[in-house]
Parts: C-alpha cells; structure tokens; sequence
C-alpha cells in the first residue's frame, strides 16, 4: 500500500510544483537555521568531560570578605598562593592541582631561528591523570618532581614535531625563558573545549590554540615563570615583583580536584570550612567561612560558559523554524482541501479514513524528506559560514558530523508530518456523497 | 468595500485564516525582536574610540629570556627609537593597552584618600609625552606630559603617578560642576594632579561590564617596562600604513633577536583590532539580518500560496459576481481588504506577542527592553508585505471572466 500512496504522492506533488517547489524551501531554511545554531549551541555546551566532570570540583576560598564579594555574595574565583599550597600540602582530595597560566617563550637550538611563545600551563603531576589526558610518548612527572621542583615539561605533540620532528622526544630537552627542561611527555590530540579546568583564564572559556608547554608548579614559581593569566586584587600589593605576588591576597591560581563519592565531597566540604574557620581564630579572616565547591558542570554553568548570544540565537532560529511550519501546515492545508474531489471518489469507492490518513500523512513526509535533504545542503552550508559570523574560537567547535545529518533528517520529516496531521484531519472528514453531488 | 460578506467567507476558511495569521504574528514577534537586537549590535560596533584609526597599527612585542625590568626600560627606548625612524612613522609610544584590545589594567579614582568605595571607575593607559600626538586626541584643556615627567614602573608595583590626563567624560563625571583641570585626587592612595582633558577616548574593553564607563579613561605618565613584554603603538602618515606594517617586525629584530613578535597578529592594523573586537556583535547582526529576510520571505511566499489557492477555488463564486456587475477593482479590492483584516489580527497578536519575548528575554539574557519604534516599524512592514503578497493573485482574481458563473469544473 505504501508503494501506492508513494506513487500518489509523487504524483500530486509534480502536478502543483510551484506549491511543492515552496514547501521544500520553506522546510529547507527552516531547518537549516535551526541546524546550524544547533550546531553552535551544541559545541559550546557540551560536557568536556561526560564520564568524569561530575567527580571533579573546584573549591573557591573566601580570602577577601564582604569587601571583595560581589552583589551577590559569592567569593573570588581563583585562589590566592597561600590557600593554594596549603590545599596542596593538605592533599585532602584523590587527586588535586593547583594551576597558573603561562605564557613562556622557548628558544630553539638553531641560533638562525626566532624564539617562539607557547601557551601552557604550570600544574602539579595529577593534573594529568586527573583529567584523563592521553600521552602519545612518556607519561607526566611524578610527586618527586612536584616537590624537588625538578626541570621536567610534558609538551604537546604539535611542538614536539615541530621542535624534535616526528621522532619520540621523551628525554630531550627544551629550552624554555632561558632554562633547560627534561622532556618527560609528549600529548596525544588533546584540546578540550571548553578549556575548562581554567575558564577564569581564557576569556569565555574558549580557545584556539592548543596549549604546548605544562610545567611542575613549584619548579615554574621557582624560575619566576610569570602567570600570564588574570590577577585580581582586593587589596594592592605591598612587595612588588612575582614574588610579592606570591606574598599578597591577589587571586591568580586556579584549582581542581577529583571527590569520588558523596562521602569525600562532604568531608572535603568541611575541611575547607575547617580551614576557613582555623585562619578566622588566626586572625587572618575577619569573616565567617564562605567557601564554595561546585562539581564542573555546575562550575561551568555558574561562569556562564555557554556565551548568552548563542542562547539567543538558538531560540531565534526555532522560532524560525515554527514560523515555517505554521507556513507549511497552511500550504499543504490549501493542497490537500483543493483534491477534495479525489478524496471524495476514493473515499465513495470504499476507502477508510486511515486510508486517506496514510495517504496524505505519506505525502507530507515526502515533503518533509526533500526540505530535510535542501536542508542538509543548506545546514553543510551554513555551518561552513558560521566563522564568517562568529568570534572564530567557538565558530571553530561547530562542525557537521553523522548525528547531525541524522538530527536534520528527522527534524525535517517529523515537523513536517506533525504540520501535515491538521491538514490530514480536514482532507480525512470530507464527506463522499457531498463531494461527489457537488461535482 | 463591504466587510461584513468577507468576514462571513473568512469563517468558512477558518483553518487557513487562522494559520496566516498566526504567521503574520510570529514573523512580526520574531522580526521586531531581530531588528533590535541589530540596531544595539550596530551601535555597538560603530562607537567611535577617538584615536585616529586608520594610520594606527599596534605591535605586540614579548621579551625573551625575563629580563629585568630595568633592562627592558633601556630596550624599550632602542625600539622605540628606532620605530620612529621609520620612514612613514608620524610616532610611536609603548603601553599596556589600547582601545579596543579587550584587556586592560582598570582602578578607581578617589576625592579622599582611602575612601571605602571609589568616585569613579577608570581604565589606565600607560602613556608618555607621545601618546596623545601618536593616537591622536585632541587635548581640550591643560596640557601634554613633559618628557621629564614620565616615570617607570614594573606590573607589581605600585601605580601612583604625579600627574594624569583624563578624558572629558571622566572629568565631568568627577566634578560635573567645573573644570577637572588642577583637582588633585587619589589614584592608590597616592595624590594626583588632573593636568590636561582630552576629548575623548575609549576604554579597553566592548563588554558589558565596561558599557557605564566606557569613556572614562585615564592616561598616567609612566612607562610599564615588564620583563614579558607589551605593546607599541605607532602612527604613520597617511597612505604609509602598508609599507610601515611590512618594516616593523624586520626593524625590531635587527635590533635585538631575543623577543618575539608573532608572525600572525603580532603587528596588526587597527582595523583588524576593531574587526577582532566586535567579531561577536557583527555576526549577531548578521544572523539575525539573514533570519529576518528569510522569514519574511517565507511569510510572503505563504501568503502568495493560500490566496492562490483561495483564488482558484472561488473561481466561480467570483464569476458569479462579475456576472451581477462587480467591476475588476471590486474583486481586486475584495482580496486585499481580506488580506489587510487577516493581516490586522496577526499583527495585533504580534505585538503582543514580540513585547512578550522581549520580556522574557530581558529577565533571561543581557537585553535592552524593546523600544515601541521597532514594533510599530514592524507591523508596517508586514502590513505591506502582506498587501504587495497578495496582489499577484488578486490580480488574477479580478481577471476571472463574467462567463465563469455558467461554466461546471
């Protein structure tokens, strides 16, 4: 039977190919514009991390009291240096780092070539195994490391190539801010979008570049390796230079550990409390604890990662998409009320209702098939483009891939069909014998 | 024209009628709400930052091997110098930031020292006797730094200058009542004197967070001579822009080889900060511009659709009256009156309708309320649209021949 109304349908639609033409366009655009911020929407709010952002936290201190909250209560977003080693010492969590942006430059051995600047990041040993980063030679540096502040560097494969080739560099050395460093790792593919174990450091948590270079945090304080990232003061420094930096309130240190269970997340909770309250009894708070600890999907959602103008967009381009189908419902409502005489005949000839249901909803699905296919056309199109309209560090994270080929498809037949049923309705009560004497 | 016989046909179209309307209505929500979100975007983008944009280009200039800060004031000299000679060159200074790069040093300036909250908020440029002639300002009162001013200073230290130039919004800001020019106030606890007014000059930042103070700016006469590095600013004359943006890196290297100046944006042209800058705003405007379009596209291919359709089923109801002496008119006008009352009740639910989004979207995302400019502009527009639809097949209608009314399908 489907064979037939397929045929019925082919038929109809060929016979008012203007209408047909203007039904496919219209389901085409629409859910073309739907796709392609979907497409957007999508790479920006993903989960890095889907099998473990829910076990890893980052704990805030409330090291400036009600002078440096905001509005709305809530304390600073990084650590200072204090907090942050005694987090470190205190080892509290399964695995935990401190973190700080770098941006060093490395001189290559040829004396005829430029230094260049990486980016990366100066982290302890677990920051690796904590976030599940894949090594293509070596393996991170270990707590000994961590602690002797050993000259060790875990690099990324692109400097790797471009430094050493293609060969294993595992044991070689790179020069970086004028000190020679052990190469100990070298990265497989690993650029995690959103750069989410440092947000607070990458403007909208976005970034382009890879990062190239992580250093043992001690061993990078130690060399006076500069943050490059952002430093927040309540209060101005009163030593100057990295060291006084080091010595003052300033926030400029990002932090992450892996909690398990319920259990250890509650114990972690009330060591930071306990540890808050201990440096108001020292005197160095003048406050009760305000501390905070948000798994990373709850971090992420409190730094408004997902950027608000593609929010914006998205509902945009549903709306979009609604105002298609409303348009198309009418088209196929128009098409379908025009053969009132053929339903009429099949129906006089013994036709069910289903039948004519069948038959119709065949039809708008048809419909729905070909705009779904315009629109895959349309949605590669678009999606090409998208840099061409958005900053290119989240342009670059929109990319066509089988699911959303799949997702356009089934978006475009199902609204349609879903368009098509009150149509359907009206084409399935006209009455044989009024159509059939009419005529 | 008689409403009543065509309200009475609209109700046995009821599902049709109904179905336009509502088209008409989210189009007008959607459009309303698109088009203001591109005027924000455009005014956004287009805000001027009062330096002379087309011959300024900026160079990110990074220090190898952390020298120290005393090390890097006497580079700094040797590269600035050596800029300047350039052939092109107008001038040049160094700095931490300028407009438009999207990070900057910001703090508060005070009447009294430590005062709990600050009197006005400020972005800070790190400037010398330069800068005003190398962007280009144009100073309203007081005067330029003398060379014998400008000081030096790492990024830790602290920042408390003798003297400082603010631009006039900051100064009205400051003292709304007279001239800023000789007020001496707190900048970190240390005392300043206001010595000149420059007309205008935008902060660092096109973010929300900076839109209240966006023209508050304050230059201070100190150098930042940071171990990593920072930024120049050169202007060339006019016309020299290309020449001068090829010879910069080269001139620097020969110079001195420990630094590095990315060969992909190290040395950019204003227009490409300003392109960087509003990337986000200009892709919102563009979006929304191709949203609009289509939509209103859609809308009136629908439109032409069901009237079609309505036309070629009322053939002989429309014969019938041509028959009884209904001119080509009556019937044009039959079709756009019934056009313009379907039309009317979608852009009275539009309304309604784009009021509400905007409320909603005013109370969920960082969005201005919707100005009625922009919903009355709309519903004239799809009044329009609606009528210049429908015309073509009016047209046809009115052209259906007397003799139709004698003729079976």
């Amino acid at each position: 039977m489907f064979g037939y109304y397929l045929e019925l349908a082919l038929r109809s639609l060929r016979r008012s190919r203007g209408l047909t033409a203007l039904m496919v366009l219209t389901i085409g655009f629409g859910v073309a514009a739907s796709m392609t911020t979907y497409s957007v929407f999508r790479a920006v709010s993903g989960d890095p991390m889907p099998w473990k952002s829910s076990k890893l936290f980052v704990p805030q201190i409330d090291m400036w009291g009600p002078s440096g909250r905001g509005s709305d209560g809530e304390p600073p977003n990084a650590m200072d240096y204090t907090d942050a080693m005694k987090l470190m010492r205190d080892h509290r969590a399964k695995l935990q780092s401190a973190m700080y942006e770098i941006s060093p430059s490395i001189v290559p051995a040829d004396a005829g070539k430029h230094p260049i600047h990486v980016a990366g990041h100066a982290v302890y040993g677990e920051f690796f195994p904590m976030l599940d980063v894949p090594f293509k030679y070596g393996s991170s540096w270990n707590a000994d490391d961590d602690a002797q502040r050993a000259a060790v560097t875990v690099i990324s494969g692109k400097l790797s190539e471009k430094l050493f080739g293609s060969a294993n560099s595992v044991g070689r050395t790179v020069n970086i801010e004028g000190r020679d460093y052990r190469v100990v790792g070298v990265l497989g593919d690993w650029n995690p979008q959103p750069r989410f174990y440092d947000v607070v450091n990458n403007g909208s948590g976005f970034a382009t570049d890879t990062e190239d270079v992580f250093v043992p945090f001690l061993t990078a304080v130690q060399a006076s390796i500069r943050n490059d990232g952002n430093t927040d003061c309540n209060v101005s420094q009163t030593e100057s230079g990295f060291v006084g930096l080091q010595h003052s309130s300033c926030t400029w240190i990002a932090f992450m550990a892996e909690l398990d269970d319920a259990a250890t997340v509650t114990t972690y909770r009330q060591y930071l409390d306990g540890y808050a309250h201990d440096q108001q009894q020292a005197g160095r708070f003048g406050w009760a604890p305000n501390n905070r600890l948000r798994n990373l999907p709850e971090w992420l959602d409190y730094l408004h990662v997902v950027p608000s103008d593609t929010k914006v967009a998205l509902l945009v381009a549903i709306g979009l998409l609604v105002a298609c189908l409303v348009n198309t419902a009418g088209l196929l409502l128009a098409k379908f009320l025009r053969r009132s005489g053929e339903i009429g005949v099949r129906r006089a000839l013994g036709a069910p209702r289903l039948a004519i249901y069948a038959q119709f909803l065949t039809e708008a699905g048809i419909v729905g098939l070909a705009g779904g296919v315009l629109g895959l056309l349309l949605t590669g199109m678009g999606v090409a483009s998208v840099s061409w309209v958005l900053p290119r560090d989240i342009a670059a994270l929109a990319r066509v891939d089988l699911s959303l080929l799949v997702l356009t498809l089934l978006v475009a037949v199902m609204a349609t069909t879903l368009a098509g049923l009150y149509p359907t309705y009206r084409a399935a009560c006209v009455q044989p014998a009024w159509q059939l004497k009419s005529n | 024209m008689q409403i009543q016989p065509i309200l009475a046909a609209l109700k046995r179209h009821k599902a049709g009628t109904i179905l336009i309307a509502l088209q008409i209505a989210l189009t007008l929500a959607i459009v309303c709400n698109a088009l203001f979100i591109i005027k924000q975007r455009v005014t956004h983008l287009s805000r001027a930052t009062g330096i002379d944009e087309q011959n300024i280009l900026t160079v990110r200039n990074q220090w190898v091997g952390q020298p120290p800060s005393q090390q890097v004031i006497g580079l700094m000299a040797t590269d600035l110098a050596a800029l300047r000679q350039i052939p092109g060159v107008l001038d040049a200074y160094s700095t931490n930031s300028y407009p438009l790069r999207q990070g900057g040093w910001s703090e508060g300036l005070n009447y009294k020292p430590n005062q709990d909250h600050s009197t006005a908020h400020t972005a800070i440029y790190f400037s010398d006797e330069h800068t005003l002639n190398t962007l280009g300002l144009k100073l309203v009162e007081g005067r330029n730094f003398r060379a014998d001013e400008i000081g030096h200073m790492d990024v830790r230290d602290k920042l408390g200058p003798p003297s400082i130039i603010v631009t006039r919004d900051l100064a009205h800001k400051l003292y709304p009542d007279g001239s800023a020019l000789g007020k001496v106030l707190y900048l970190n606890d240390n005392s300043t004197t206001i010595v000149g007014v420059v007309e205008r000059l935008e902060v660092p930042w096109v973010d929300n967070f900076a839109a209240p103070w966006a023209e508050q700016t304050t230059l201070v006469p100190v150098r930042l001579a940071m171990s990593v590095g920072g930024f120049y600013v050169i202007r060339t004359k006019p016309g020299e822009l290309d020449s001068v943006e090829k010879s910069v890196s080269k001139t620097l290297y020969a110079l001195n080889r420990m630094r590095v100046i990315d060969p992909k944006d190290g040395v950019e042209r204003f227009s490409e900060v300003r392109a960087k800058a509003y990337a986000r705003d200009r892709g919102m405007a563009i979006l929304m511009g191709v949203v609009c379009v289509v939509l209103l596209a859609i809308t009136a291919a629908g439109i032409v659709g069901l009237t079609s359709f309505w036309v070629g089923q009322r053939r002989k109801q429309i014969g019938v009256r041509r028959a009884l002496g209904a001119t080509h008119h009556d019937i044009l006008s039959y079709f756009l009156t019934e056009n313009l009352l379907i039309s009317l009740a979608g852009v009275i639910i539009g309304a309604l309708l784009a009021i509400g989004i905007n409320i909603w979207m005013v109370n969920h995302f960082e969005m201005a309320r919707l100005s009625l400019t922009y919903v009355v502009a709309g519903v004239v527009v799809l009044l329009l649209l609606g009528q210049a639809a429908v015309l073509a097949p009016a047209l046809r209608a009115s052209r259906v021949p007397p003799v139709e009314a004698t003729r079976s399908v």
